[in-house]
C-alpha cells in the first residue's frame, strides 16, 4: 500500500497562520511560510494551506505565500480557501500549488469539480468537506468555514464528489477541529467505506494516540495535523517514529 | 559554469514545479515550446500530469514528436517525469490505445485495483512509497540507499517488454509497479522528482551530471 501520510495543515488569515477551534475563535501563531519550511525540512509528507477568509481579504497575500514557499518546499503543496472556479485553480496551481482543497463553490456548484478534474487532472482535485454530526452516524457539510449548512450528508456527498472526478477527500471534523480530543473515527470509517478516493482526516489531534485510532478503525490514508504542530506538542519526527513503532506504514526518511 | 537544462513546454501542470527543482539545484532552466530548442538541448525534460492522450496531443500539437525521438538518438541524457515517462513507451492503454514516443518498447497500462490477497487497491496510487532497485548508489541513484522514498500519483503504469529497462519498481497492493525505467541514455520516473522531497532533489541533482 501506499504510505500513511502526514500533512502538516496551515491555516491561514492575511499574512498569518492562525489556529482556531471548531474553525473560529482564531489566534496567531506566526509566519506561514516559516513555518512550512520547518515542516518540509523535518519531514512533512506534504503541507496544506487552508486560506480561512479567503472571500473577505485580498487574494494575492495567498498567492504570494504559495509562491514563495514553493521555491523551497520540494513535497506536495494543496491549497484551499475560497477558490471558485477554473481561473482561481490555475491561477493557484501556477503559483506553485500541487493541488487545491474546493469546498464552499462545490456545494454550491458541484460541476466545478469535474471542470477542475477535465482540465487540470483528478489528481490535483481534493475535494473538502467540512463535516458536523448531525445525528447518530449521520453527518451534515457545512460551508463557508462551518458557518452555513448545505444540507448535504457528508456520505453522499463524499460518493457524488468521487463520481464527478474529485481525487481525494479532505475531510475535516468541525465538531472535533481545535479540540484535541481525537479525530472523528466514524465519520472517517463512513466516508472511506463509500469511496474508493483517499481520505485525509482532519480535525482533532491531540495526543498520538490519536492517530492509529482514525488509520485503524477509520481507514485513514493520511492526516491532517496543525495545533500539535504548531505548539510543538508533537514534532513530525516524533509522530513519524512513535508511527513505526506501531507499525503504521509510514515512509522511513 | 551552471548545468544547461531543456526543459519541454508543451503545457504539462508540473512544467514549472519541474522547472523550480531543477533551479534550486542549480540548473540554467531554459523551456522549450520549439523543435529547434529540442535539438540543441544538451540535458532534456519532459515532464507531464494527468491524460496520457491529452499529453501526447500537447506534444504533436507543437511538432515535437520526431524532434524529441531525434533527440533521443544522440545519446545525450533524457529524463521523462511521470506521463512525461510513459510517453516514451509504445503507447497507453488509458481511455483507449494511444500510441507514445515509442522510445521504449512495452505499454502503459493501469495499475491493478485488485491487490494480491483479493481485497480492493484504491486506485489512483497516491502518496509515499519505498523504491525497489539493485541499482543503489549510482547513476540516478547515486547517493541514495534502501530504504527511500518518493512521491507517486497515477493510475496507469509502464511495462517495459524487456526487464532489463526496469530502473526501480515500488511494491502496491502486493503487485511489483514501475518507478523508474532506464535504457541507453532515456531514463524516466513514474515518481515525481520535483515533489519527493531531499531524495527527489538529490536525483535531480544526479540528472545533472549524468
Amino acid at each position: 500500500m501506499a504510505n500513511l501520510r502526514l500533512i502538516a495543515r496551515l491555516d491561514i488569515k492575511g499574512p498569518n497562520l492562525i489556529k482556531g477551534i471548531q474553525l473560529e475563535g482564531v489566534r496567531v501563531v506566526g509566519d506561514p511560510q516559516t513555518f512550512a519550511r520547518r515542516y518540509y525540512q523535518q519531514g512533512a509528507d506534504e503541507i496544506l494551506y487552508m486560506d480561512a477568509v479567503a472571500s473577505l481579504y485580498n487574494r494575492d497575500t495567498l498567492t504570494n505565500i504559495v509562491r514563495r514557499t514553493a521555491e523551497e518546499v520540494f513535497v506536495p503543496i494543496t491549497v484551499g480557501g475560497g477558490l471558485r472556479s477554473v481561473d482561481d485553480v490555475r491561477d493557484m496551481l501556477r503559483a506553485g500549488a500541487d493541488k487545491v482543497a474546493i469546498n464552499s463553490a462545490a456545494t454550491l456548484r458541484p460541476e466545478l469539480i469535474s471542470e477542475v478534474a477535465e482540465r487540470f487532472g483528478s489528481q490535483c482535485m481534493v475535494l473538502q468537506i467540512d463535516a458536523k454530526r448531525s445525528g447518530p452516524g449521520r453527518w451534515e457539510a457545512y460551508r463557508d468555514c462551518g458557518r452555513e449548512h448545505t444540507d448535504l450528508d457528508v456520505v453522499e456527498w463524499a460518493r457524488r464528489g468521487q463520481e464527478l472526478g474529485a481525487g481525494e477527500i479532505l475531510l475535516t471534523s468541525v465538531d472535533r477541529e481545535g479540540t484535541r480530543k481525537g479525530f472523528d473515527w466514524e465519520l472517517v470509517k463512513a466516508v472511506n467505506d463509500a469511496v474508493t478516493i483517499p481520505v485525509i482526516a482532519s480535525g482533532g489531534m491531540g495526543t498520538f494516540d490519536h492517530l492509529p485510532e482514525v488509520v485503524e478503525k477509520g481507514g485513514a490514508d493520511a492526516v491532517a495535523v496543525a495545533y500539535m504542530l504548531h505548539y510543538d506538542k508533537l514534532t513530525l519526527p516524533a509522530i513519524r517514529e512513535k508511527s513505526l513503532a506501531r507499525n503504521l506504514p509510514v515512509r522511513t526518511l | 559554469m551552471t548545468t544547461k537544462v531543456t526543459i519541454v513546454d508543451f503545457g504539462a501542470g508540473n512544467l514549472l514545479s519541474v522547472a523550480r527543482a531543477f533551479r534550486h539545484c542549480g540548473a540554467d532552466v531554459e523551456l522549450a515550446e520549439t523543435a529547434g530548442q529540442v535539438a540543441r538541448a544538451e540535458r532534456l525534460v519532459l515532464p507531464g500530469v494527468g491524460a496520457f492522450a491529452d499529453s501526447m496531443t500537447g506534444v504533436q500539437s507543437r511538432g515535437l514528436v520526431e524532434p524529441l525521438k531525434a533527440y533521443a538518438a544522440t545519446g545525450r541524457p533524457f529524463l521523462g517525469v511521470c506521463v512525461g515517462m510513459q510517453m516514451l513507451f509504445d503507447g497507453s492503454e488509458e481511455f483507449g490505445h494511444h500510441p507514445g514516443l515509442g522510445l521504449v518498447p512495452g505499454m502503459v497500462r493501469r495499475i491493478p485495483a485488485t491487490g494480491t490477497d483479493g481485497r480492493p487497491v484504491k486506485v489512483p496510487h497516491i502518496g509515499w512509497n519505498q523504491l525497489i532497485t539493485d541499482h543503489w548508489g549510482q547513476g540516478l541513484l547515486a547517493g541514495l540507499s534502501d530504504p527511500a522514498s518518493v512521491y507517486f500519483v497515477h493510475s496507469f503504469a509502464g511495462q517495459p517488454d524487456d526487464r532489463a529497462d526496469i530502473l526501480a519498481e515500488c511494491a502496491y497492493g502486493g503487485h511489483r509497479v514501475l518507478a523508474a525505467v532506464r535504457r541507453g541514455n532515456l531514463i524516466g520516473c513514474q515518481f515525481h522528482p520535483e515533489k519527493s522531497g531531499e531524495t527527489g532533489l538529490t536525483m535531480i541533482r544526479n540528472f545533472l551530471v549524468l
